[in-house]
């Protein structure tokens, strides 16, 4: 009978195992120290659809076969924005050949974007002589969507491309041409046929499906029915991806979570944030949006906190690279959001790479290469006390 | 496969089965378990592909027999888990055939349900003309490390194959192709080699959707069971030393072209190689019967400059197993059943190298711990409860994910 109790025991032990067993895996990272997940408030069926673009833009893999390159910079999404965030310079870009609003002059030789890499039997691009050229990190890619909805009204109001207010900051909008495949969202504000760019260093890219198609082609040199045209050989080829999933990748970009503040509620991050608006940070840097109406309901009218205008910004000369975008000056720069800053070594190989090219390795070192119309604000950051300075940038590390 | 093949061979083991069944009822005596020899006394590595315990009828010249796998597994990968997880791995069948006294015929062929496909593993003559000197040819293992040749699920302590076995090597790993081995023994000593020339790897070692250098990735290619894609053969050879009072170890080295640079007259690419050595081990320590098992493999591989260093052009890994019986009796009523505590230490680096862009070095890794209990009622069959705490930090080196979870499987030779 022994036995059989031992047998019995046995099995009871191993049911209690395999129902306790979750307890025993990792636990999930905290939701504010993820860039990851959707943003609140989707339906099963919007649910649904983020997680079809989530596999596509970082499980996806680009091969030859499904047509990869040629020439190309990276042969996925994830490979310039892990875990959703910053990119590192292994996947930094190279674009050239345009340096003021008459456009760019180096199309017939692969510009605007530089393709570094080839598939095997090619050679990939180099910059032609006499181009110039900027690097640009690739951004993290959380909150988009909100920044997506804000309207252009607003973007309009908080321009002041004549410093009218005489606080020395101006500030003003990438008025840019679309594609023939991007449909202008309601409320648009047009220019002479022009619209409002919002999205990219330069602020060059009008909305998130332009974005998508723009990297698919640019990047990975992948086709699409919204730009069919092979990067290589110039000519019109068949889509190399699904329209549904580039249309779910743009999807996913849209409702991907805004970055969560951490420890909000410590004193010296509070103190922080004080600071930051006192040397004027927050003149460009904006606290907080609100996006107007969307199609997606979970992104309309909702206040929002990316630290960003949106708005193109005199940067002096030290971040001139002479290249530029759109109807951009080559020392403008548009405001980069700060939500997610703190998180960036967690994409960025524990490293951080700050400031358009990654020039910067630290927060502190991104701010000592401000210039232009922020130079007032970091000469009040250099006379800030050694603590202050601290504070200050424990604040910018909990965004 | 095609769904032919598949039917006609579906059908064959039925028959056989059948065949086997009916006589069966008439004597049971007629069948005889040929178990392996004690492969810690006069076998090697290398004799695993014939190391099995094999089902003989009468004075039939066929020997049938296999062995089956399944699990179950609940692993959380950062906080996130499929949920229990029911698997039927493999089901393999051998059959084998003495033709003449030193004419032997030996295949496994391999179910594997989840992947949808029926693979011929192993199928090849081995002709004997000295003990130092047989020919083998057919699809043959490539005996590159020892656990791609000595892979059945019943052998080892653990529901997993070795990372660096199956992600880093790409166990199992076989080819249409031909090759000499032989073995000397003296005293406690044993010597023993292969050489093979086979078909090999192709373009998707650097070409594929695990976004890594990914050896393999050639498994998939069936087309290498009829021409290599290269037109060129690719080397395996092998050397192992044994002693019967210390363990074995072995040398191996795989490598040739892996791309198709030649066709239809003409130059099309770079001729590129790769170039695989391993180190592999075992021993039983004295007096506490601990068993001791593992390999190291070094990967080369020669990636175009101008393609992305998201394919590593150097790779390494290994594993190492060790498991030490805690009782030896009879158990439950099984004589001889083991209780054995186990432990696996693993780590793959897929991609070694610095970033051409900053000079940090390169990510790719993972590391992981498995242990357990295993369970068996005899030689043949084991049970065995694991626990996996995995590491894997990707290319950028950003903070890794944590994997962790249990899992319970059988695995038995019939």
């Amino acid at each position: 009978m022994k036995k059989i109790y031992l047998v019995f025991l046995g099995i009871i032990s191993l049911i209690v195992c395999v129902q306790a067993c979750y307890k025993f895996e990792p636990s999930e990272p905290a939701d504010d120290e993820l860039l990851d997940g959707p943003i609140e408030g989707l339906s099963y069926a919007e649910t649904r659809r983020f997680l079809d673009g989530d596999v596509t833009f970082n499980d996806e893999i680009f091969t030859i076969e499904k047509g990869l390159g040629p020439l190309f910079v990276a042969n996925n999404c994830a490979s310039c924005h892990a875990g959703d965030g910053k990119g590192h310079p292994f996947s930094t870009l190279n674009r050239f050949g345009q340096i003021d609003e008459t456009g760019n002059k180096y199309l017939h030789l692969g510009g605007p974007q530089l393709q570094n890499r080839a598939i095997p039997g090619y050679l990939p691009e180099t910059i032609p002589a006499g181009a110039t050229f900027s690097k640009f990190t690739p951004p993290a890619v959380t909150g988009l969507g909100l920044l997506e909805f804000v309207p252009d009204e607003v973007l309009l109001a908080m321009a002041d491309p004549d410093d009218e207010d005489g606080d020395g900051i101006s500030g003003r909008v990438n008025w840019i041409d679309i594609p023939s495949y991007v449909n202008p969202r309601s409320g648009v504000i047009r220019q002479r046929g022009k619209y409002i760019g919002r999205f990219g260093k330069k602020a060059s890219v009008y909305d998130l499906l332009q974005q998508t198609v723009d990297a698919l082609t640019q990047d990975i040199g992948i086709s699409s029915l919204y730009n069919p045209i092979d990067l290589y050989s110039g000519e019109e080829i068949d889509p190399e991806i699904e329209t549904e999933k580039v249309n779910n990748l743009a999807f996913y970009l849209k409702t991907l979570k805004a970055p969560i503040q951490r420890n909000q509620e410590d004193p010296e991050v509070i103190y922080g944030k004080s600071l930051f608006a006192s040397i004027s940070c927050t003149s460009c840097h904006k606290p907080q949006l609100t996006t107007g109406n969307a199609p997606i309901a979970a992104l309309a009218f909702k206040e929002f906190y990316p630290y960003t205008d949106l708005l193109l910004h005199d940067m002096g000369p030290e971040l001139d690279d002479g290249y530029t975008e759109g109807s951009a000056k080559t020392y403008e720069w548009r405001t980069a959001p700060l939500w997610g800053l703190g998180l960036s070594p967690n994409a960025q190989g524990g490293q951080y790479f700050l400031m358009h090219d990654g020039r910067a390795r630290s927060i502190e070192e991104a701010i000592e290469m401000h210039g232009g119309e922020a130079a007032q604000s970091r000469e009040l950051y250099r006379n800030l006390s050694s603590n202050d300075k601290q504070v200050l940038i424990k604040f910018l590390k909990s965004l | 496969m095609s769904k032919n093949y598949l039917k006609t061979l579906l059908i064959s083991i039925a028959l056989t089965c059948a065949f086997t069944a009916v006589n069966a009822q008439i004597d049971s005596s007629l069948f005889k378990r040929v178990d392996p020899q004690d492969s810690l006394k006069n076998s090697m590595n290398m004799d695993a592909i014939y190391n099995r315990p094999l089902l003989s009828m009468g004075k039939l010249p066929v020997a049938v027999g296999g062995y089956m796998e399944a699990n179950w597994q609940h692993v959380g990968e950062d906080g996130i888990s499929e949920g229990h997880q029911f698997q039927f791995r493999r089901f393999t069948i051998f059959i084998a055939s003495t033709i003449s006294k030193r004419i032997k015929f030996m295949s496994e062929i391999e179910f594997e349900p989840a992947e949808g496909e029926i693979a011929v593993e192993f199928a090849a003559l081995d002709i004997e003309f000295h003990p130092l000197l047989n020919l083998r040819g057919g699809m043959i293992v490539n005996p590159i490390g020892s656990f791609n040749q000595n892979h059945d699920g019943p052998k080892w302590e653990f529901t997993d194959r070795p990372i660096s076995a199956t992600q880093l090597l790409p166990a199992t790993w076989s080819n249409a192709g031909f090759g000499l081995y032989g073995k000397k023994y003296s005293g406690d000593w044993m010597f023993g080699y292969e050489a093979y020339l086979s078909s090999g790897f192709d373009g998707t070692v650097i070409n594929n959707e695990q976004n890594k250098t990914y050896l393999p990735a050639a498994k998939n290619n069936v087309e290498r069971f009829e021409e290599s894609n290269s037109g060129e053969p690719l080397y395996t050879g092998k050397i192992a030393f044994r002693n019967n009072k210390i363990g074995e170890i072995g040398l191996s080295y795989m490598g040739g072209a892996y791309n198709k640079y030649y066709d239809d007259g003409s130059d099309i690419d770079d001729r590129r190689t790769l170039s695989v050595f391993v180190v592999d081990f075992n021993t039983t320590l004295p007096t506490l019967n601990t068993f001791i098992t593992g390999e190291w493999a070094w990967i080369n591989v020669d990636v175009p400059e101008t393609y992305t260093q998201q394919y590593g052009n150097k790779q390494y890994g290994g594993f190492v197993d060790i498991v030490q019986p805690v009782l030896k009796k009879k158990i439950l009523g099984w004589d001889n059943a083991t209780l054995n505590l186990a432990c696996r230490l693993e780590y793959v680096d897929w991609n070694v190298g610095k970033f051409r862009e900053t000079g940090g070095k390169i990510g790719d890794e993972t590391w992981s711990v498995v242990g357990g209990f295993s369970f068996r009622p005899n030689a043949q069959t084991v049970l065995r409860l694991n626990y996996r705490h995995q590491r894997t930090k990707d290319l950028l080196k950003n903070p890794p994910v944590l994997l962790g979870g249990f899992s319970f499987g059988i695995s038995t030779y019939f």
